[in-house]
């Protein structure tokens, strides 16, 4: 098991790199929220989906959407690690023509709908469940959330309908850093009491640590046991997590990182 | 003369579709006894969502249900299905050019007694800013029927727009060709230009016309979108001005289509029988037509502007 973990500890701060990488040849995109997220979505990947990299539209695989589609560096990152396409393509992000647009696009393989306009993205993956249980295929779902994004109403519509429709194929993941783009998100619009407002709407909820691999796996586990309801695991993280001057610093949402910055950077992540 | 529902013959339709195809998945929003979705989801049961009065989280959730396969029909009223959710469609629906057919009813001005909140006046301009967007606007209950059926065999999201009352059958105007207008009378003089319940008006025009003498052309535009530019030059080019009529605002609906293609392949003058920057109103379908310069006389008097007698 110590084994497992360190590997995917290492696995997370190769994502990280790439990420720094990317955003630093692209210059510009969202460094914050993809950093902040890197565990959870790196063991989705490597240790929990269920997938097969070079048939991407393989009927029965698990399927990932990331709702905050401006952290796709992230979800590009796991997507090239994981072998859907070669890791040179990332560093055509953002440019003209290129499979990897400044938010996610299907013309990148293994993503199965855009993303970019905040909100949608749970209905999205309530769609997929629901497909799911009409073909009657064992599938799971996962939708990763933005934590500012939950202040969209969109949202709420889609955790209503996926506890009513009783999905419990469907797991949502809620990157809970604290900040969006005009500051703390306590300041902007407050999200608390969270939890209780997932739970009042019928969903199973999880609380951990963001950054720590083995409640990381824990949750995924919990949450596919659950029945009758669908799951959120609220994940408590740090923005810019694992750079330290990008570390809950609010310009770092949507700035990429210099040449200098992201050289610091990349010693910090060796 | 045959007055019919068009969103009976969408319900209808609908069920048959149901029984032919096991991925045609249907969605409503509180509102399936009004769009008849209730017929399929009476028989079909496992393949119809309500989403309750929630239309944005609909929407998207026919874009996940489309990227497994589905042929997801969503239907509400054109007010909700182009307004409330309109970024939905447009990031969720058109931009990943998923096989979604948004059938939404009650839209124009003919909705009559629930007025301007629920009169869609915009929703063809709406979905004509959007690529990838296909549009009809059937004239009456069979070809409502025919475009549904056309709308399931072609891949991509559509939009087709139906109205809440009975609506006068047009006889004989031919087979529904999606993209190809009809053109249901000859004549050189003038050229009438219209679609949804306009149709049945402007041939009522027409046929009035004629006992002054003047030969109108009344081509039945069903397809906004793709526009059938072919036929508007062709009629536009021999004749000597146009009327479009639509209740809808004559922004960005077929007004704004024709307009278009006439003033850069056959320029001809055009006037634009529609709603003019103003909201709806309640009353009755056919009050608010004469209100609102919608009816056949109205037709009839921008015809007689354009080539005096």
């Amino acid at each position: 098991m110590d084994a497992r973990i360190k590997e995917l500890e290492e696995k997370a701060k190769e994502i990280r790199r790439l990420i720094i990488q990317m955003l630093a040849k692209a210059g510009s995109g969202h460094p914050g929220g993809s950093l902040s997220a890197t565990d959870l979505i790196t063991v989705l990947f490597f240790s929990v989906l269920r997938h097969k990299p070079k048939d991407p539209t393989w009927p029965n695989r698990d399927r990932f959407h990331m709702s905050k589609g401006h952290c796709c560096p992230l979800w590009y990152a796991v997507l090239a690690q994981t072998g859907y396409f070669p890791i040179e393509k990332l560093w055509t992000l953002r440019q003209l023509g290129s499979v990897l647009q400044g938010h996610p696009d299907r013309r990148t393989a293994g993503v199965d709908v855009a993303s970019g306009s905040l909100g949608q993205g749970l209905s999205v993956g309530l769609g997929m469940s629901l497909a799911a249980r009409i073909d009657k295929r064992d599938y799971r779902v996962y939708v990763l959330l933005g934590d500012g994004e939950t202040q969209e109403g969109n949202v709420w519509e889609a955790a209503m309908a996926s506890s009513h429709y009783r999905c419990d194929n469907l797991c949502a993941i809620l990157d809970y850093n604290g900040f969006q783009i005009d500051g703390k998100t306590k300041d902007i619009m407050e999200l608390e009491p969270v939890v209780a407002k997932w739970q009042a709407f019928g969903w199973h909820t999880l609380e951990i640590d963001g950054h720590n691999i083995s409640q990381i796996l824990a949750a995924y586990q919990e949450a596919a046991s659950v029945e009758g309801k669908p799951s959120i695991i609220i994940a408590h993280t740090t923005k810019g997590k694992g750079v330290s001057f990008m570390e809950n610093v609010v310009d770092f949402h949507g700035r990429a990182p210099t040449k200098e910055e992201a050289e610091k950077a990349l010693k910090e992540l060796e | 003369m045959e007055m019919l529902y068009q969103r009976d013959a969408y319900g209808q339709t609908l069920l048959e579709l149901g029984r032919q195809n096991k991925d045609i998945v249907v969605l409503d929003a509180d509102l399936s006894s009004s769009t008849r979705t209730s017929l399929f989801a009476k028989e079909f049961p496992e393949r119809f969502f309500n989403f309750g009065v929630a239309e944005q989280n609909m929407m998207s959730t026919a874009a996940g249900l489309a990227s497994c396969g589905k042929v997801v029909f969503v239907s509400t009223f054109a007010v909700f299905a182009t307004g409330r959710a309109w970024d939905q469609v447009r990031n969720s629906v058109a931009y990943n050019d998923f096989n979604i057919k948004i059938v939404a009813t009650h839209a124009g001005i003919t909705v009559g007694p629930d007025g301007a909140s629920h009169q869609a006046l915009e929703d063809i301009a709406l979905m004509r800013v959007i690529p990838n967007m296909n549009i009809i606007v059937p004239s009456d209950a069979p070809q409502t029927r025919e475009a549904v059926l056309a709308a399931a065999k072609s891949s991509g999201p559509f939009y087709i727009r139906l109205g809440r009352p009975k609506v006068p059958t047009i006889e004989n105007k031919g087979a529904f060709k999606l993209g190809k207008a009809q053109v249901l009378t000859a004549g050189n003089d003038i050229a009438i230009f219209a679609c949804g319940v306009m149709v049945f008006e402007a041939l009522t025009a027409a046929k009035n016309l004629l006992g002054q003498g003047i030969k109108a052309a009344v081509v039945n535009m069903h397809t906004i979108h793709p526009l059938d530019t072919e036929t508007i030059i062709q009629v536009a080019s021999r004749t000597r001005g146009i009327v479009v009529c639509e209740e809808h605002t004559v922004v960005g609906g077929l007004a704004s289509s024709i307009q278009e293609v006439v003033a850069e392949k056959a320029p001809v003058k055009v006037l634009c029988l529609g709603i003019k920057n103003r909201f709806g109103q309640s009353g009755e379908p056919s009050e608010l037509l004469k209100a609102y310069n919608l009816t056949s006389s109205d037709i009839e008097k921008a015809v007689f502007s354009l080539c005096p007698r």
